[in-house]
Formats: C-alpha cells, structure tokens, sequence
C-alpha cells in the first residue's frame, strides 16, 4: 500500500523536476546560471491560471486532444514498476497495453494538431507518426528480448528483473538494449538529437510544433503529459539500464529518484554536446536502433 | 421454448428472403417499392440469421438438410456448424446495415440503377449465406460463382463509368481465375474421396494423393478472393468504384469467404505439412506489411480503405499461420491465441470496415468526391459522421479502448509467449512486425480522418458538405456501437468465439481455459475504464475551468502570416509524403514527375503524383499485354469462314484416327 502511494504520488509529482534538471544541465554547459529548478512547475501553474485562446477552425477534437493523451499517459505510468516495486498496476500482458496506451496518446495529439488547419501543425503531426511508427518495433524487440530473460509478459517483472548479476552475466545484450532504449526514449521524447525542444516554437520540428496553436490550461496538460511520457519512458530506461538495489524499500525509492535526476543530467549532457539531426538522418537513427535490439535479441536466443 | 429450433432452417430461409428480396420491386417495375420491401426482407432475414447464429453459439446443433436435385454430383447438402457461424455473425448484421443504407444512399426515386442494385444485393447476401452453408463441392462452387457474379453486377452498377468498367474486367478476369483454381481442386478431391461431398473434418490423411495440390489450390483460389498478396491486385480498384455500401459488403464480408474456403479446406485433412503454417504466416505478415504501406500512401478515400483491407486480411491470416504453426509444434498456446486472434479480427474487421466504407458513402454523398486532398473541416458539416468515423478510425488502428486491439492483444500474447517458452522463437518476430503494422495505420488514418474531417474545407465542395439523414448515419451508429460494446467489453466477444476455437482448433476445454486466463482481458477492461474515468474527470475539470473564464477566438497562428488560405494547410498527400519515401524501396507504390527543364527561364511545369499497384501495374498488365501479342497469332486460325472449320475437324479426326493405329 505504502508502495503504491509513494509511486502515485512520485509519478504525478516528479516528471516537471525532470524537465527542471535537463535544463539546468543545459544551463550549466552553456555557462549560465540557468531557471530554477522548479521552473516548470511556476510554468504549469502558470497556464493553469491563464485565459484560452481557440482557433475559429478547431472542433471538439481539439479540446479532446490533450486530455485523452493525459489520460492515456497516466494509466501507462501506473503500468510502469518504479524503484525496483512491483507497478500499481500489473498482469501479464500489459506490455502491450502499455505500448499500444502511447499509440492511443500519438492519435490524439496528431488529429489535435490537423484540427487546427495550419501547415506547420500538420507537419509536425507527419513527423511524429512517422517517427514514432519507426520506434515501435524496436520497443517491442526490447521487451520480448526482456520478457525472453525474466519468462514474463507483465512489465512489473520484466523491468525488475535486472540486476548487476544479470548485467555481469550477459553485458553485451544488455548494452545493446540500453543503447536502443536510451535511442526510443530520446525520438519518443522528442528530445535531440531527434528534435529540439529548446527553439522557437515554429522551428522546433516534431512536438512543439504540433502544440503550437494550443493554450492556457490545455497547453499546460500538454506540457505536463509530455513530462510524464518522459518520466514513464525514462523509468522503463532507469529499470534496465540501472538495476541497483538496496534491499530496504524505501532506499530503493531513493535510489530511483536518484537515478531519474542522473538520467535527466545524462539526457541534459546530451543534448548541449549534440546538434539536432537532419530530418532524412532520423529515420536512419530509428531502423539503426531497431537493429540493435535485434542483435541484442540474437545474443540473447544464443 | 416448445418450438424446436433449427438454425439451418432458419438460415436457409434467410438466404431465400435474401435471394428473393429484389424480385419484386423488379416484376412490379415499381423501383421505390421494390427497394423499400428489399431493405424490410433484408432486416428481416438479418434478424432470422442473427438468431440462428446465436442459437448455434449457444449450442443447439444445426440439422443437415439433403435435397436430391437431378444432377449427377450428389446430393446438395447444406449444414451448419461453429465455423460457418464466426462468418455468419457479421454477414447478416453488415447485410441489414446495408441495405437500409442504400435506401438513403442509392435512392430509387433519383438514380437509376436501383432495381438492378437492389436484386444483386440481396443475391449477393443469399449466396454468401450459402456458401458458409454448402457441404457439396459443386453446389459451394455455383454459390461461390453467384456471389462473383453478383459482386460483378454490383460494382459495375455506374456502368458509363470507364474507371468502373477497367477495374470491372479486372475484378471478373481475378475472380475466375481464382474459381479455375477451385474448379482444379474440387476436382481433385473428388478424386480423392470419390464424391463432391464435402469429407468430414480430419478425415483425409496428410499422405492422400494430391494432398498438396488440393491445399495449393486452394490457396490460390481462395486465396485471391481474400485479397492475399499477391493476389491482391483486383482489390483496391474494386472496392473503390464500387457503390459505398457495396464496398462495405465486399470488404467486410466477402473477403472473409476466401478465409472461410481455405479454413474450410483445411479442416478436411488430419495433420498438415509442417511448411503450411509458416506459408500462410509469411503471406498474412507480407500482406499485412505491404497492404498498410499501400493504404498509407493512397490519395483516394475508399482505395485507402480497400488497401487496409489487404492488410486486415493479412492479420486474420497471421492468426491462422501461428495456429497452424503451433499445431505442427505442438504448442497449444499458439493454435488457441491464433484462432482467437484470426477469429475475433474476422468479426472486428466486419464491424469497423464496414463502418468505415458506409462513412466513406457519406463522405462521397456529401460532397462529390473521393479525393482526400479535396476535402476537410466536414467535422463541422457532419456532426454525427464524424464521430462514428473517428471510432472506426480508432478500432481499425486496433487502439484500446476499442474492439481491434482486443484480437491483436491474442496475437500479440501469442507471439510473445512463443518468444519466452519456445527454443527458437521465430513466431516471436510476429510480434514487432504487428507493432510496425500497428504505427503504419496510425498513420493512415490519422492522415484519414485528420485530413478529410479536420482543418478548414479545401475546395467549395467540401465546404458545403452536408450531413446525411439518419437512415444513413443509423446503421452506421449501430455498426459503431457494436465496435464499442466488443472493445469494452472483450470478454462478450471472447465468449463468442470461445466455441468456433474449441471446434476448430480441437483443443480441449481445459488447455482453453488455461491459455485465455493468460491473456488478460480482465484487467486490461479494468485499465480502459480508469482510462476513460481519468479522460472524463479531466475533461470535467478543464470545461468547468473553461465556463468560468471564456475562452477568446482567433484565427489559426500562421506564423506571422496574415493572409492564410485553406491551400496552406497540409494535405494527406504531404502527411504520408515522408513515410511513402522511406517505403518506396519496399513497396515502390510511387510515381513522381516534376517536369522541370534547366533553362535560364524555365517554362510551365506539371507536377503528378500517383500510387501506382505495382502487381497490376507492372507485373500483370505487361504479362497479359504480351500474352495478348502471342495469341493474336493463333487468332488468325478464328476467321469465321465455316468450310476451314469443317477441314479443321476433319483434320482434327484424321490425325487422332491415325494416333490410334
């Protein structure tokens, strides 16, 4: 019980201190002081309180939009184990639930986008499709090569099954699917080298660009749901790529933490020594990932 | 209940109501009465089959009915059994559906035609009927030929059309091809058994003479009817000049008569080759991968959904290959997750197709056209269109919470479950392939629905696209609503199925049990109502925040640009731009010529861009291009001139007389 309160409220509170953190890492690269840390959430509650504006053009599709993609993001996180727990909500097979949830999630947003008639929305929404469509094979590779190694179907197992025995005993598959994860999680994110969240809204190429038109509380649920996928992908990255545990519950619950700041420091890192790719290179990026977690698979049916 | 029930009665004066729905509209030569008492026949029949169907499900074991006619192929035997009633279900519900559609849609009093429309339909409907229901060689393939045929007289209906009449001879040359290769088999397993009636299930031995023949054939001509690649190339065209509830018909229902004749034949033998499994698995995963990759690409609204069609069948198919492959392996997982997933897709894909094509007929009505690219912001226009779209959108995606994921979610529990347990886990490759198909139809009908409904209209037409009256969006809520109910509530559809796979499959009730206790329906209708309570309680909370501080309304943000038109927005055409390029070296579905001279002042350019079917285009129409040059050769020897056919014969009998010396 205790468990799932603290994921609940872990999962709800955390993912904008994530966005926080990236940015200071950025901050710090470029020599600047940089926003607080808490800066995003000054922003949610920001756009809370601010009025909206709609396009004459939008429908209900439009205000639907984010909603159903928040929904869809927050039972997805209560999929996800968080700190070596068992995930509030857990069966076998809810990996597929859980990948076909952002399928749901990526619908919404693109016709969200396409509601709004303008051209740079519906690029951004190609964009998306197309990249996320390229990612989602090499999610699946990762968990049934996952699944193959903890003779599991429920994600509760599979991404608690790690440990630094397992790495030790077959590091290299591991490598590869941390590689190929580390790569879903950056395009699924929109993150660089895929996109850049950082630039002016119409130049930014996938996500940003899709949510231009929306605003006050709606682009704030947007905002938010965009931070819980990074939190609920980044947690399914954290689980396999560092499987530390204490032994004690709630230290493990601290290492989790802990480790979710160093992801966002890694991802921060990343994004300040890299530039953004060239839009034919993406795709490139996306099959080159999928091919590494089928060499991963391979090693593993070894 | 007193009365003894006995489906096989019931269906078979179904097909007869069905059979006989347009005949009097036709003597009377009154159109508007005759398509009026046709959709009340059809309803009727529908409800009359639905009964049966469900009387089947429950139990009640259907009666065979013997008529002894005076042909010398046996006695005609119609039967009933669980396998017949999987394709039933959808038949007669899309069967009533469209009818009363196409009194909306193809209005007796407006168009011509309607009579003709009107007969063939309801033969149509009667001859599937009878085709589930055949057990004697010769009389499935007479029903088999009369649905063609009538599907022929149908999809030719606007027969002025060019474009109708091409994919017309197109679809007639495909079909009978098809029923040569079934002419070959029945004859062989005639050969075989030595009677056209059908052999009992599991009563032929992998070992009998032709066995493979009789399978191949029947994968050919079954197969083509199904629109598995390759022999899928009738299918897009087809579909897409054929009257939208046609289509519906077509797509929804006939296509699964191909899945039905090669399940059918498969039932005959005991044991099958090991390479069979992975055949049909291969062909569905091809199907599935290139009919998507086809269908993201099309301009055209109905040759967009006929393509998935191809894909959708290539699903079913992937279904049964894994349950074929699992019963060579011996790995009663696989046969009970693929059953359940080809068997389940059979009824979503009936349910949701249909819906999608009856919306493309209301499209079509509404403005005029078919051209994606030429429409949008009919959100607005068609209030209750557009909605029952979205959630045929949405199903055909197989999203959660609607019914398409719940026959994948088998397939997938199938594939992953051989990806833990088996040695080799090739199966297991099912699994990404799916989840490539699966983000391949977001794209699809994102660009489908968010193109045609979204946005604001590109042309006049569109912008006063109109709504269609209830007797049209009716069905299709009612087409919705069955995609809904089957999507929330997985477990009915389950209960459903659960019988066709413990007959066909030949698993027992326990290993049944125990596999479906895996596949976690439960939770995952626990999951999509916490789904859709969170959606509504934020939903609730962000229009109370929106009631209490209105919201202002502007333009569009063009960027600083003032003057925006609708040609600015993004047009399908763009949306899958990026995707077609990356599959042009897999599909190659692309033509593009932008005709640009590098002079100091070029002139005026022409820009096109077509998906062109690359097995039409370049492999079967040059094939029939030079069979056509060779013949034209042995043609001469057909002039006409009576006294050479005379010396023909008598040449003919001298060279056999001498033969025999």
């Amino acid at each position: 019980m205790t468990d799932i309160i603290i994921h609940c409220t872990v999962a709800l509170l955390m993912p904008p201190l994530l966005l926080g953190v990236i940015n200071k890492t950025k901050a710090a690269f470029a020599g600047r002081v940089g926003a607080p840390y808490f800066q995003p959430y000054y922003d949610l509650l920001k756009l809370f309180r601010k009025g909206t504006v709609f396009s004459e053009t939008t429908t209900w599709v439009f205000r639907a939009g984010p909603v159903i993609t928040l929904a869809a993001t927050l039972i997805a996180a209560l999929l996800v184990p968080l700190g070596r727990h068992a995930a509030p909500l857990s069966f076998s097979g809810d990996m597929i639930l859980f990948a076909y949830l952002f399928g749901l999630s990526r619908f919404f947003t693109t016709i969200a986008a396409l509601d709004t008639g303008s051209s740079f929305e519906g690029m951004g929404a190609a964009r998306e499709v197309t990249f996320s469509c390229l990612a989602e094979p090499t999610l699946f590779i990762t968990l049934i090569t996952l699944a193959r190694m903890s003779k599991s179907l429920s994600l509760s197992t599979i991404l608690t099954y790690p440990t630094p025995a397992i790495w030790l005993a077959v590091g290299a598959s591991m490598l590869l699917l941390v590689g190929a994860l580390f790569i879903t999680l950056l395009a699924e994110n929109s993150r660089i080298p895929f996109d850049d969240p950082n630039t002016h809204l119409e130049l930014t190429m996938i996500h940003e660009v899709m949510v231009l038109d929306h605003s006050g509380p709606a682009f704030g649920i947007i905002l938010y749901g965009a931070a819980l996928k990074l939190f609920v992908l980044g947690a399914v990255f954290v689980n396999v790529a560092l499987p530390l545990s204490t032994g004690n519950a709630l230290a493990d619950w601290g290492v989790f933490i802990a480790a979710m700041l160093g992801l966002a420091v890694t991802i921060g890192i990343v994004e300040s020594v890299m530039a953004r790719l060239r839009m034919v290179r993406i795709p490139q990026l996306l099959v080159g990932a999928t091919i590494l977690s089928a060499f991963a698979m391979m090693l593993v049916l070894r | 209940m007193t009365i003894s029930l006995d489906p096989t009665a019931y269906l078979l004066i179904a097909a007869a109501l069905l059979a006989l729905s347009g005949v009097p509209g036709l003597l009377l030569n009154r159109p508007l009465f005759g398509q009026r008492s046709a959709a009340l026949c059809a309803v009727v029949a529908s409800t009359l089959g639905e009964c049966a169907v469900i009387a089947l499900l429950g139990g009640t074991p259907g009666a065979t009915w013997q008529i002894d006619w005076p042909l010398p192929f046996g006695p005609a035997l119609f039967s009933t059994d669980l396998l017949s009633t999987i394709f039933l279900l959808p038949l007669f519900l899309v069967t009533g559906c469209a009818s009363l559609y196409s009194l909306a849609y193809w209005p007796a009093r407006e168009k011509s035609g309607a009579g003709k429309l009107t007969l063939f339909l309801g033969l149509f409907a009667a001859a599937m009927v009878i085709v589930v229901m055949a057990r004697n060689g010769v009389l499935f393939l007479m029903a088999w030929e009369v649905m063609a045929l009538s599907a022929y007289f149908l999809l030719t209906t606007d027969q002025q059309d060019s474009d109708v009449q091409r994919v017309g001879t197109v679809y007639l040359l495909a079909t009978h091809t098809g029923t040569m290769a079934l002419f070959a088999m029945f004859s062989l397993l005639r050969g075989t058994t030595g009677t056209f009636t059908f052999p009992l299930p599991h009563t032929l031995s992998q070992g009998v003479p032709y066995a493979t023949v009789i399978i191949v054939t029947a994968l050919i001509g079954f197969g083509g009817k199904a629109g598995l690649m390759p022999l899928h190339f009738w299918l897009p065209g087809a579909h897409a000049n054929a009257p939208s509830h046609v289509s519906a018909m077509m797509s929804g229902l006939m296509l699964k008569m191909g899945v039905y004749g090669i399940l059918r034949t498969l039932s005959f033998f005991d044991g099958l080759p090991v390479w069979l499994g992975w055949l049909i698995l291969l062909l569905g995963a091809w199907s599935a991968l290139n009919g998507i990759a086809l269908a993201t690409g099309q301009r055209d609204l109905k040759r967009l959904l006929a393509c998935s069609s191809i894909e959708n069948i290539g699903i079913i198919f992937i279904g049964i290959g894994l349950a074929l492959v699992g019963m060579q392996t011996q790995s009663p997982y696989l046969v009970v997750c693929g059953f359940y997933g080809a068997f389940i897709h059979i009824i979503n894909h009936g349910l949701f197709k249909s819906l999608l094509f009856l919306g493309s007929g209301v499209l079509i009505h509404g403005t005029g056209t078919r051209e994606i690219d030429l429409m949008g912001g009919l959100a607005r226009r068609m209030p209750v269109t557009s909605p029952l779209f979205l959630i045929g959108s949405l199903a055909i995606c197989g999203l959660p919470p609607l019914n398409g994921f719940v026959g994948e979610l088998f397939l997938y529990v199938g594939a992953i479950t051989n990806g833990i347990n088996a040695p080799l886990p090739l199966v297991a490759l099912v699994a990404p392939v799916l989840a490539l198909v699966g983000g391949l139809a977001v794209i699809t009908f994102v660009k489908l629905y968010g193109i045609i409904f979204l946005g604001s209209p590109r042309t006049a037409a569109a912008a006063h696209g109109h709504e269609a009256t209830a007797m049209m969006t009716g069905p299709m809520a009612l087409l919705a609503a069955g995609c809904l109910l089957a999507g929330m509530a997985p477990v009915l559809l389950v209960r459903l199925v659960t019988p066709v796979v413990g007959y066909y499959g030949g698993v027992t009730g326990n290993i049944m049990t125990q596999v479906t206790g895996q596949v976690p329906l439960v939770p995952i209708t626990i999951a999509n109502f916490m789904m859709i309570t969170l959606a509504l309680a934020i939903g609730a909370v962000y229009l109370r925040r929106l009631h209490r501080q209105p919201a202002a309304y502007g333009s569009t943000w063009g960027c600083g640009y003032l003057a925006p038109t609708p040609r600015i927005q993004y047009t399908g055409t763009s949306f899958s731009e990026m995707v077609v390029n990356l599959l042009g070296t897999i599909v190659a579905p692309r033509r593009q010529r932008p005709d640009m001279e590098c002079v100091i002042l070029p002139r005026a350019a022409q820009f096109h861009y077509e998906v062109t079917e690359t097995v039409l285009n370049q492999i079967l129409t040059p094939v029939f291009q030079w069979t056509g040059l060779a013949f034209s050769y042995i043609r001469r020897l057909q002039h006409g001139q009576l006294h050479v056919y005379m010396l023909y014969i008598f040449v003919t009998l001298f060279v056999l007389m001498i033969w025999t010396h």
